[in-house]
């Protein structure tokens, strides 16, 4: 299906938010600014856009510890985001969760996770209440290739294939589980699709480097779950720009692996190919949104740094609502 | 009043609450019981009969059988909680956090404060807990020494039918994640129980189900019964004991103790979990900082050996804190110096 001039705008727009949000991030890094540790998402932006301009508030997702991406592309508020990372109390969270815990719950955003796996089974409850509601939404628990071997993923896609639950499993397979090979850890050495197709759910491949992909997949598959047939998982094979953490020396890359991926797997590259070569937007039209979006990064990072810090009364708020 | 049982003061009250509110979901295994055999739905109706008939009246979706995942049940329970529904989630048997303890712990704990209070996660997880059933090592133990420990619960531990009914309703309403203990051989007991369908106790607030001014019992569960008929057996003595139900460990009634161990000097924890880190070390020491000047002598723990539940009836009782035990350990506290 074509998408609308407007359509195409926003989608480079939030692609090109989350690759700048990381890059950012990974040179303030460095200078020993931000605290804890940062997993981030550069390199698989066209999945959770792809995924997320499909979705409205009502629409639940559930993300990882690589998160980022999935929280800004489901409409997470990007100064609340970079304020968070900085642990300020202005942060989404009020810099009590960090990195790996922002959610905002307002917008389906069940929250970025700390424990690999542990976003599945969340997201078949949210299925179920979906499911209960009968308004037609689902709930998309991402996963990466690491999460694939987790007992509680394979617990909630047979829960949620019993259940008939509108939950989509969504893999990012991005060939490393933390510092370790898909081939090695992935006992069966084939795709993560088909151990989901082996729990009895309709399953979708595709290219995740390539936004036209995922989003024409994404149509589909949630054509399928949203009309009742059950759960669903999609395997989407992207690449990770970054180490694990950011520190991680990724000596466990091929030569020149960094670079090629870079040069040939960059999903916003691919896009601006895409769209220019078929004259749907042009060059100036990109590079219009690549100087707003940085200026947004920019002042997000200003913002960040000047908010109010958090206080030691802080820490007792917010465990409870009455104890 | 109506004399109901323990059991049937948890399946009442899930019934009244699910038909009050749309949003309140029961799952678990075999919560309906019989789903894909030949027997039906229904053909079991939950192995505790804490479920029985809500799958008829409620339906599928609002009574959820779910295969044998505990980690899946507990964090579609953190799911469910998230997405605005007031999920009541039953873990089999309190051990079993064993294997879904990560979506206790570190998901529906904590899901507020990680996300700077702007959520709820108002999750009810029942599970049955307790030995006196020669359940041996996996299947008798007590959770609340571990689940009162993780800050962002609230743990509750019922120890007659009107306290199941007054506190489950309260945990079901109630905004915040709560660990509802049902002791398993509680089940059992009658008592009376109030008509009224709006009957609420709230949580932190302990019961004085003894009356003394010579010795401070604490205790909650099966063993709050052996505290009663040790507290009956002294009164006829002329020594009377204070007996305190504390109904939920966290929050802790701490005022309730600290004011009778102010009065009675003297202070006895009885506690079914094992000794080390546990509610009877918690509540000893919160004496011991907080009304030292009135201790006439140590807090002394009533509570199994730091070992496994073993299986044997002979060893399990000998396990077991007995009337025998606690008066002794009350006699010590009245006898020192």
């Amino acid at each position: 299906m074509q998408l609308s001039r407007e359509a195409l705008l926003r989608a480079y727009r939030q692609m090109k938010v989350i690759r700048e949000f990381e890059e950012r991030l990974h040179v303030e890094i460095q200078t020993g600014e931000i605290a804890g540790f940062t997993h981030l998402y550069c390199g698989q932006e066209a999945v959770a856009v792809g995924v997320c301009e499909h979705l409205d508030n009502e629409d639940k997702i559930v993300s990882t510890h690589r998160g980022h991406g999935h929280c800004l592309a489901k409409g997470c508020d990007l100064n609340g985001m970079m304020a968070e990372i900085w642990g300020s109390r202005d942060g989404l969270c009020k810099g009590k969760g960090g990195s790996m815990h922002i959610a905002d719950v307002d917008k389906g955003m069940l929250g970025a996770n700390g424990i690999v796996g542990a976003g599945s089974p969340i997201g078949v409850g949210a299925a179920l209440a979906a499911k209960l509601d009968g308004k037609g939404k689902v709930a998309i628990t991402f996963s990466g290739d690491g999460a694939c071997n987790q007992g509680t993923t394979f617990e909630a896609m047979n829960m949620a294939v019993v259940t008939k639950a509108p939950c989509i499993f969504l893999f990012e397979n991005n060939h490393y589980s933390e510092h370790t090979g898909f081939e090695y850890a992935v006992g069966t050495q084939k795709d993560i699709a088909s151990r989901a197709e082996a729990f009895g759910m309709k399953v979708w491949r595709g290219d995740g480097t390539d936004f036209f992909a995922v989003h024409d997949t994404m149509r589909e598959v949630l054509d399928y779950v949203r009309a009742g047939n059950g759960p669903a998982a999609v395997e989407f094979d992207t690449e990770r720009f970054f180490g694990h953490f950011e520190g991680d020396p990724q000596r466990y890359r091929g030569e020149g692996e960094l670079d090629r991926i870079r040069e040939t797997r960059d999903c916003l590259k691919n896009f601006r190919k895409s769209v220019t070569q078929a004259k749907l937007l042009s060059d100036a039209d990109l590079d219009a949104l690549d100087a707003e979006v940085l200026a947004a990064i920019e002042a997000s990072v200003v913002a960040a740094r000047a908010a109010p810090r958090p206080t030691a009364e802080d820490v007792l708020t917010d465990v409870y609502i009455s104890y | 009043m109506a004399q109901m049982m323990y059991r049937d003061a948890v399946l009442t009250t899930i019934a009244e609450e699910m038909a009050r509110d749309p949003n309140v979901v029961v799952l678990g295994e075999d919560v309906v019981g019989g789903m894909g055999t030949p027997g039906g739905p229904e053909a079991i109706g939950g192995i505790w009969s804490t479920s029985t008939g809500l799958y008829g009246q409620f339906g599928a979706d609002r009574v959820i059988d779910t295969p044998i995942s505990e980690s899946a049940i507990m964090g579609a329970a953190a799911g469910l909680a998230l997405a605005g529904k007031r999920p009541v989630a039953e873990l089999m048997f309190a051990d079993f956090i064993g294997v879904s303890l990560d979506q206790i712990w570190n998901q529906i704990a904590k899901f507020r404060y990680m996300f700077g209070g702007k959520t709820k996660c108002p999750a009810v997880i029942r599970m049955a807990w307790g030995a006196g059933y020669n359940a041996a090592a996996q299947h008798s133990q007590a959770a609340h020494q571990i689940l009162t420990g993780m800050p962002g619960l609230k743990v509750v531990m019922p120890s007659t039918p009107a306290d199941v009914k007054g506190l489950l309703r309260t945990a079901i309403r109630d905004d915040d994640p709560v660990i509802f203990l049902e002791h398993k051989a509680l089940y059992g007991i009658s008592g009376e129980v109030p008509d009224d369908p709006e009957f609420m106790i709230p949580f932190g607030h302990a019961r004085l189900s003894r009356a003394g001014q010579d010795v401070t019992i604490v205790s909650s569960g099966l063993l709050l019964g052996f505290c009663e008929a040790v507290a009956d057996k002294l009164a006829a003595e002329g020594i009377g004991c204070d007996v305190i139900d504390l109904r939920t460990t966290s929050p802790l009634d701490e005022e309730a103790i600290l004011d009778s161990v102010e009065v009675t000097g003297r202070l006895v924890v009885v506690d079914e979990a094992p000794p080390r880190c546990g509610l009877a070390a918690d509540i000893c020491a919160l004496a011991a900082a907080k009304a030292f000047a009135s201790l006439k002598a140590p807090p002394q723990m009533v509570t199994p050996p730091h070992t496994p539940i073993p299986f044997a009836r002979e060893l399990e009782s000998a396990y077991l804190p007995s009337t025998d035990k606690i008066e002794a350990a009350v006699r010590q506290v009245l006898g020192w110096r």
